[in-house]
This record gives C-alpha cells, structure tokens and sequence, in this order.
C-alpha cells in the first residue's frame, strides 16, 4: 500500500515538474492565448460579470492577468521623456496609479463586447527575440471585428506585456500627450495628483470625463 | 523629408486651411475663434494649431452626441433586434466594398482589390442585396480602406488636426479625403431624395451605434478627453494607413514630437525601409532604442 502511495507520488511529481517548467517559459503567443482563454471563459460563466459589475472584473484581472503585465514598463512608456526627471518614489506613485486607471479600462474594453470570441493571427518568431507582438481579433455578432494586440517582451521571470494597442491604438503611448500637459502645468507631482483624483472619481462611479 | 513637407502643405492649401503660407489669415481665424471660445490660448500647442477652435467644436459635438446622436443610438439597438441591425450593417458594408477596392487598387494591392470585387458580387446576389455577408464566411475579408488612406499611403502627410462640427475628428489629409469618399458614394447617386437621406440617416445611425461599446472607455480612461480622443484619432489613422501594421515608434526618440508630430513623414519613410530592406538583403534598420 504504501509503496503503491509512493509510486502514485512519484508518477504525479513526473507528470507535474516539466508542466511548471513549460508554464515559466511558456511562448508569448502561447501565454497571450492561454490567459485569454482562462479570462473568457470565466467572464462568460460569472454572473456578476454578466450583469456588469466592474468590480468583479477587476478582481479578475488583478488575479489572472496582471501577474504578466509589467508596469513599471508601461508607465515609463506612457511617460516617455520626463520619467527620467522623475524619483524613484515618484516612479512607483505614477506605476500604481496608471495601473489603477489602464486595468478600469481593459476591463471595459473586454467586457462591452457581448458575446464576442478572441481569434489569434498566427505567429512567427526568431530564435533569440525579446520583444514581440502578439495580435489577435475580438469578433461578436453583427460588428466590425476589433484588432486587439499585446506587445511582450522576455524578461527574468517570463513573457511581460508592456502595450495593449485596441484597434490601432495603444492604450500606453495614448497617453503620452496627456501625461505631458500635466508635468508641464504642474511637474510630475502634479501627473500624480491628476492620477489619484481620476481614480478616485472613477472609484466614486463618476464615469464622465470633462 | 522634404517631398512629405511639400505634401504636407499641398493637402492643407487644397482645402483652404494652410498653416503655413497665410499666415495673417490664420491667426486672425484663430484669434477669433481663441477669443470666442476660450477668452485666450496661452501656450497654443504647435502639433495642434487649431486646438482652441478645435476644443470649442468638440464640445459642441459631445452635447450634440449625448443629447441626439447617443440617444438615437441607443434606441436603434433597442428596438431592431441584432440579425436586422446586422443587416443593415452589412447592407452598407457592401455598398461601401467596391470604393474600398479602387482605393485598394490606388494603393497598388491589385490582390486585395479583386477579393473586394469578388465580395460585391457575391454579397449583391448570394447575400441579396448585400443583407448577409457571404464573402467573409468564404473567406474574402473585408477591408477597411478609404481616400484619406489613399493619400496616407502615396506619402501625404497628416496636415492640421480639425475638429468639424458633426463629422468630427478629420486631419487636413483626411478632410480632403472624406470629401472625395463622399463623391464617390453611391448613395450620393440616388434620383430619389427621400430614400437617399434616409439611407444617410440610417447608415449615420449604425455607425454610431457601431461604437457604443467603446463609450465608456473612452469616457473612463482620459485626463483630458478632448486630448485623448485626438491622439487615439491619429493612432488609429495611421494603424489603417499601415493596414493594422504600422511599425512600433519607439519612444523615446519620438517623444519631442509625441504622437501628432509623427503623421507625416511615416508612409515616405515606409518606402524607404522597404527599398533599405531590399537594398541590405533583408536586414531592416535597427530600432531606435526603448526608454531605459
């Protein structure tokens, strides 16, 4: 019995170790796909989500997304010339704030489509790359399909999303003119300060912009 | 450089809004509107000369939008249940397929141009009038192609940003281009009047309804909407002009000019990668390096 225990055991260990090694260096298209599909499938399970509750969604990404989004990467994007002016506090106020904002809207973007399947166009990579683009289609009945793309790039602990471009538009460099206009009125405190309020409004359910 | 500087200017001048000859003109315009409107544009932003007028347009537009337009919308999706309204959609799909093909034929896709006449053909008699878009179920994909692309693609640069009331968000370059668009639209063709101002009416309606989805992103997501929704323009332009390719601007080197001062050089410089490609064996030039 006991030997049958251990035999069980070790078989298991067999069959798991290569599926952790495989899920660490899992391919960008591969990555991209599998946490789509995992994040798809629940949206179309979960009630709460059905009936639109932000809230929820977000935990959904918090949880299945973001562990491969690098946002530190995204923010120093978003920011472009005067994140080099900013202090490494300041840089971590601007990552978590952005972080706030961009998961609010990916979680619109993925959730106003009803009934919408996610197609992948096919995908080539040289040996070596560590920066790719992983495009993909979200298509829903009686609509235009709309491109959705990641760029990844391959860092110590995988495959990092770093841009999310909907439709021809990045949801990162968007941003650059915008982020400009408030360190020019008023520094990079100011951009965070802009921050913290939109996300304070947001999370007051005051959706309209000025 | 030089020859996107020159069509720069000519896609501007064609229209009567040159910002570069006609100065005094233009800066009476623009003190007028300035005064109008904002009482002022201290710091005007060189990548958006207009952008005092332009923002006064713009909220004219968004009252227009969530008085009238949002509404009228909203009450389309409502009330036509989703196989009409995708109808519908298709139906002007099909209408609008054979001048996406000369544009694709203008742009020197021959290949992409016969698929679109392939799809008017099957879509008019298959699909019945084009109320179902057999095309794309046998594999013909539907393009997304106009004028303005046209012009993008022979190397004219983006021109001013301007904010028209109604229509929108247009550059000098794609101004000029919905106005040929226009031209060639069969609808525009109609002897009878009342049929063709309700097919404006309803194809206005279903593009419209088209982007309710993306509303409260959009809504969400800015600081400055007016910002936003004109970087996310430009962005979005220039991805179709590059047919959902556009190669990645890598950042930091363009960070001067920001997203608006990209436009005009691009489509010139897609052809001189292309010829660089050709030329060093298909090596393309180094990227610029990322922010570090």
């Amino acid at each position: 019995m006991n030997k049958l225990f251990a035999n069980l055991v070790f078989t298991l260990g067999v069959a798991l170790l290569p599926g952790l090694a495989a899920a660490q260096e899992l391919a960008p298209d591969a990555l991209v796909k599998s946490v789509t599909g995992d994040v798809l499938q629940i949206v179309r399970t979960d009630k709460d989500i059905q009936s639109g509750n932000t809230k929820r969604v977000i935990e959904l990404i918090d949880q299945k997304v973001l562990p491969h989004f690098d946002f530190m990467h995204m923010t120093r994007l978003a920011v472009g010339r005067d994140w080099r002016s900013a202090t490494p506090d300041q840089q971590k106020a601007l990552a978590a704030e952005f972080k706030t904002l961009l998961v609010r809207t990916y979680a619109n973007a993925f959730t106003s489509y009803k009934d919408q399947s996610v197609d992948f166009k096919p995908f080539k990579m040289q040996a070596g790359e560590t920066d790719v683009l992983v495009r993909s289609e979200i298509k829903q009945p009686g609509g235009k399909p709309v491109q959705l793309d990641y760029n990844l790039a391959k860092e110590a602990n995988g495959w990092k999303v770093y841009d999310v471009i909907v439709a021809g538009v990045s949801l990162v460099t968007n941003y650059r003119e915008q982020f400009g206009q408030e360190v020019r009125a008023g520094g990079v405190d100011g951009l965070v300060k802009s921050l913290q309020k939109r996300n304070a409004e947001l999370a007051a359910g005051k959706s309209a912009a000025k | 450089m030089r020859r996107a500087a020159n069509n720069d200017q000519q896609g501007q001048t064609m229209i009567g809004l040159s910002t570069r000859s006609n100065t005094g003109l233009r800066s009476a315009f623009f003190a007028a509107a300035c005064a109008l409107v904002l009482g002022g544009c201290a710091g005007a932003n060189p990548k958006d000369p207009l952008e005092g007028y332009n923002r006064a347009i713009f909220s004219f537009n968004e009252g227009v939008d969530k008085f009238a337009l949002k509404p009228i919308a909203q009450g389309y999706e409502a009330a036509v249940p989703l196989p009409g309204r995708t109808g519908i959609s298709n139906f002007f799909g099909n209408v609008g397929d054979l001048w996406i093909g000369v544009n694709n034929l203008l742009q020197g896709k021959p290949v992409a141009a016969v698929s679109d006449l392939g799809r008017v053909l099957i879509n008019s008699t298959a699909g019945i009038g084009g109320l179902f878009d057999i095309a794309t179920e046998v594999g013909l994909e539907k393009h997304d192609e106009d004028f303005g692309q046209t012009l993008g693609r022979w190397g004219v640069g983006n021109g001013t940003y301007i904010v028209w009331p109604i229509i929108g968000p247009r550059t000098a370059r794609d101004t000029l281009g919905f106005g040929v668009d226009l031209f060639a639209d069969p609808v525009g063709y109609l002897g009878n009047v009342r049929v063709r101002n309700s097919l404006y009416g309803t194809r206005f309606v279903d593009t419209r309804a088209s982007f309710l989805p993306a509303d409260k992103a959009l809504n969400e997501a800015s600081l400055d909407k007016y910002a936003y929704v004109r970087d996310a323009y430009l962005q979005r332009r220039r991805s179709q002009i590059y047919d959902g390719r556009p190669p990645r601007l890598d950042d930091d080197a363009a960070v001067p000019g920001g997203v608006l001062s990209r436009g005009p050089m691009e489509p010139i410089d897609a052809v001189s990668q292309l010829v660089l490609t050709r030329v060093n064996g298909g090596t393309a030039p180094a990227r610029a390096p990322a922010v570090r």
